[in-house]
């Protein structure tokens, strides 16, 4: 990118707010870009650019980050986000008053600044919830200073202004939740039903779409509109597959066989190795991954489908396009099953036939028959 | 003697043809759907677009031609009627039932005389009367995804909320492969039937006529 001089007019962020940001050590040209690129985000006319940059000014949102049966998948791509600037203007307007992965204090220390933490700021602070809840056998499964998960989730829940979850597993169980789910895993929303909560699933959830959410909440006070299953509009709300780069080979009919094969090498469309962009709904398209370098399908993998409900069960086997018939052998597909149906009846019927042929006195009518000379 | 009687109305023989018609375009344009085999050259072209676009039209034809269907179910004649669907509601209904099923299964020699559906028949086609409509409501909530805040999705987001949409998909292939079973079971039996029974079944779903012996009845 060249470096042209920025002009704060363009998108009417205020100097006085710039100036600011640049004593802390954010340059004007980089805190632009974040509120551009949050409004963008957010499906904000650039408009509300300077609503948003005013809304980040001396906010200091206390946030409490907390894990339960998680791989902290969403802590990384939070915090190696590989664009330094946006970490540090996120980190500056919240206060991260508890996060495993990432605070010096540990063991009863920890615990105890946690429950202060919620102490403080009852009613006020935000929780973000990483990992699924297992519920199983009172909750045993996953304890934290001797306390369940399930306990110490639904007292964080219930004294938060609001619950945001990270990732498939806090939205709707993911993998420890998927079948024969061993510990009764759920997620957030299933745990306290009712609560004021936006759901963030993915694996792991897009760092964009966290920050994204975190400055909605800041710049307007509430959580951003969501779908029917409690996942942000502007992040959910259109397919993978309506908006993948690759949708032009899927309309011309051009599809890579194999992932060493010549349509894979030019870029045709992933449906016949799997991919499952019709059936998922995410804006990897649009934003990608690790600062908008690239997402699955443009690196030539297919979707799985990891924002959808369950998709360990639904969206599985990965590499083709449909669910295992259940009751069925690996190896079987829908289509091989119908087809055997298909030729079963076929071969019944005719022999159905057959014998209905050398079948005597059946026929109705006989008395009116009149053979022709 | 014999008679000649109008037993297929207009509408009833119209709407057999056509979901005939939309069935099998859609069931072709369906299996490519589901397994593109066919691949279109480098040069591109726009292959799957049309097709799908083929199955979504015919989509709509299908609605449309079963809407009239059903509409007929209540306007029609007594053979066309939803009445003629359940044959259990009758005694009389029951014992042909058995009856025709006993001929099917070689357990009798006897064919229930019937001027419209004969019993079994009828019943089956109130299966295929339920799995069309199946495929009908599901595949409009699988098209309703492309936009997900629009009207078709917020008419079909029920069915979403009760199967996922990966369900979904495989019971839309079950029930075509179920539906071509019926095609060979249909066009089977109408044969069969038009040689043992002697009264025209299969011109009748053209002209809409057959010869009865009241005396028979
Ligand atoms: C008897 C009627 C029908 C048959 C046999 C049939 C068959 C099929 C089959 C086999 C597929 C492939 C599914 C997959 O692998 O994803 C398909 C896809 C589809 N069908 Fe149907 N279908 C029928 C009626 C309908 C109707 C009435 C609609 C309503 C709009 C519809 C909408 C769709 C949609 C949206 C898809 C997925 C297309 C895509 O994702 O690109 N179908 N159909
Ligand atoms: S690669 Fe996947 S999401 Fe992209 S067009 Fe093909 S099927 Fe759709």
């Amino acid at each position: 990118m060249k470096n042209e001089p920025v002009r704060s007019e363009a998108v009417g962020i205020s100097e006085e707010i710039l100036r600011k940001w640049e004593a802390k050590g954010v340059s004007r040209r980089d805190f632009i870009k974040f509120c551009t690129t949050m409004t963008a985000t957010l499906a904000l006319p650039l408009t509300f650019a300077p609503k948003i940059a005013a809304a980040l000014e001396d906010k200091r949102l206390p946030v409490i980050w907390v894990e339960y049966q998680s791989c902290s998948g969403d802590s990384e791509a939070f915090l190696r986000a590989n664009q330094p600037t946006a970490a540090e203007i996120i980190l500056d307007i919240i206060s991260l008053e508890y996060a495993e992965v990432v605070m010096a204090a540990a063991g009863h220390q920890a615990e105890k600044s946690k429950w202060d933490a919620m102490e403080k700021y009852k009613g006020k602070y935000l929780l973000i919830v990483e990992g699924s809840i297992p519920t199983g056998e009172g909750g045993v499964y996953c304890t934290v200073g001797g306390e369940s998960a399930v306990e110490s989730a639904k007292k964080l829940i219930k004294n938060a202004a609001a619950t945001i979850t990270v990732g498939t597993c806090a939205s709707y169980g993911g993998l420890p939740a998927a079948a024969p789910n061993p510990t009764t895993a759920v997620g957030v929303r299933d745990l306290v039903p009712g609560a004021t909560i936006v759901n963030l699933p993915g694996c792991p959830v897009n760092a964009d779409n966290l920050t994204a959410t975190l400055v909605h909440f800041l710049t307007f006070g509430k959580l951003p509109a969501v779908d029917a299953i409690g996942r942000p509009k502007f992040a959910y709300g259109k397919r993978i597959h309506d908006n993948c780069e690759r949708r032009a080979h899927f309309d011309a009919g051009q599809y890579a066989e194999s992932f060493d094969d010549a349509g894979h090498r030019q870029g045709h469309c992933l449906y016949k190795l799997g991919c499952k962009g019709p059936e998922a709904f995410h804006n990897c398209p649009t934003i990608r991954y690790n600062e908008g370098l690239s997402w699955p399908v443009m690196a030539g993998h297919g979707c799985i489908g990891c924002a959808s409900p369950g998709f360990w069960d639904t969206m599985s086997p990965f590499y083709r396009r449909l669910p295992q018939v259940p009751g069925f052998g690996v190896e079987a597909t829908a289509d091989k099953i119908g087809l055997g149906l298909v030729g079963a009846t076929a071969a019944a019927f005719a022999v159905h036939g057959v014998a209905s042929a050398f079948r005597k006195g059946d026929a109705m009518e006989s008395d009116k028959v009149k053979v022709e000379e | 003697m014999l008679e000649i009687r109008y037993v297929w109305e207009i509408p009833v023989r119209v709407t057999h043809w056509v979901n005939a018609l939309a069935i099998v375009v859609l069931s072709i344009t369906g299996t490519f759907i589901g397994f593109p085999y066919l691949i279109a050259g480098v040069d591109g072209g726009f292959a799957m677009g049309w097709i799908r676009f083929i199955h979504f039209v015919a989509a709509y034809v299908l609605t449309a031609s079963m809407l009239v269907r059903i509409y007929w179910m209540f306007a029609g004649n007594h053979h066309a009627s939803w009445r003629a669907f359940i044959p259990w509601r009758t005694t009389e209904g029951r014992r042909n039932f058995s009856k025709m099923l006993r001929y099917y299964t070689f357990t009798g020699k006897q064919i229930s005389y019937e001027v419209g559906h004969n019993p079994v028949a009828a019943v089956a086609y109130a299966g295929v009367f339920v799995l069309i409509i199946i495929q009908i409501v599901g595949g409009f909530a699988l098209y309703a995804q492309y936009n997900p805040d629009g009207m078709m999705a917020a008419w079909t987001a029920w069915i979403l909320t009760l199967i996922d949409s990966q369900w979904l998909r495989l019971i839309h292939h079950a029930i075509m492969w179920l539906l071509a079973g019926f095609f060979i079971n249909h066009v089977y039996s109408a044969a069969l039937m038009d040689i043992k029974e002697r009264n025209g079944t299969l011109s009748s779903i053209f002209s809409g006529y057959r010869f009865i012996e009241p005396k028979d009845l």
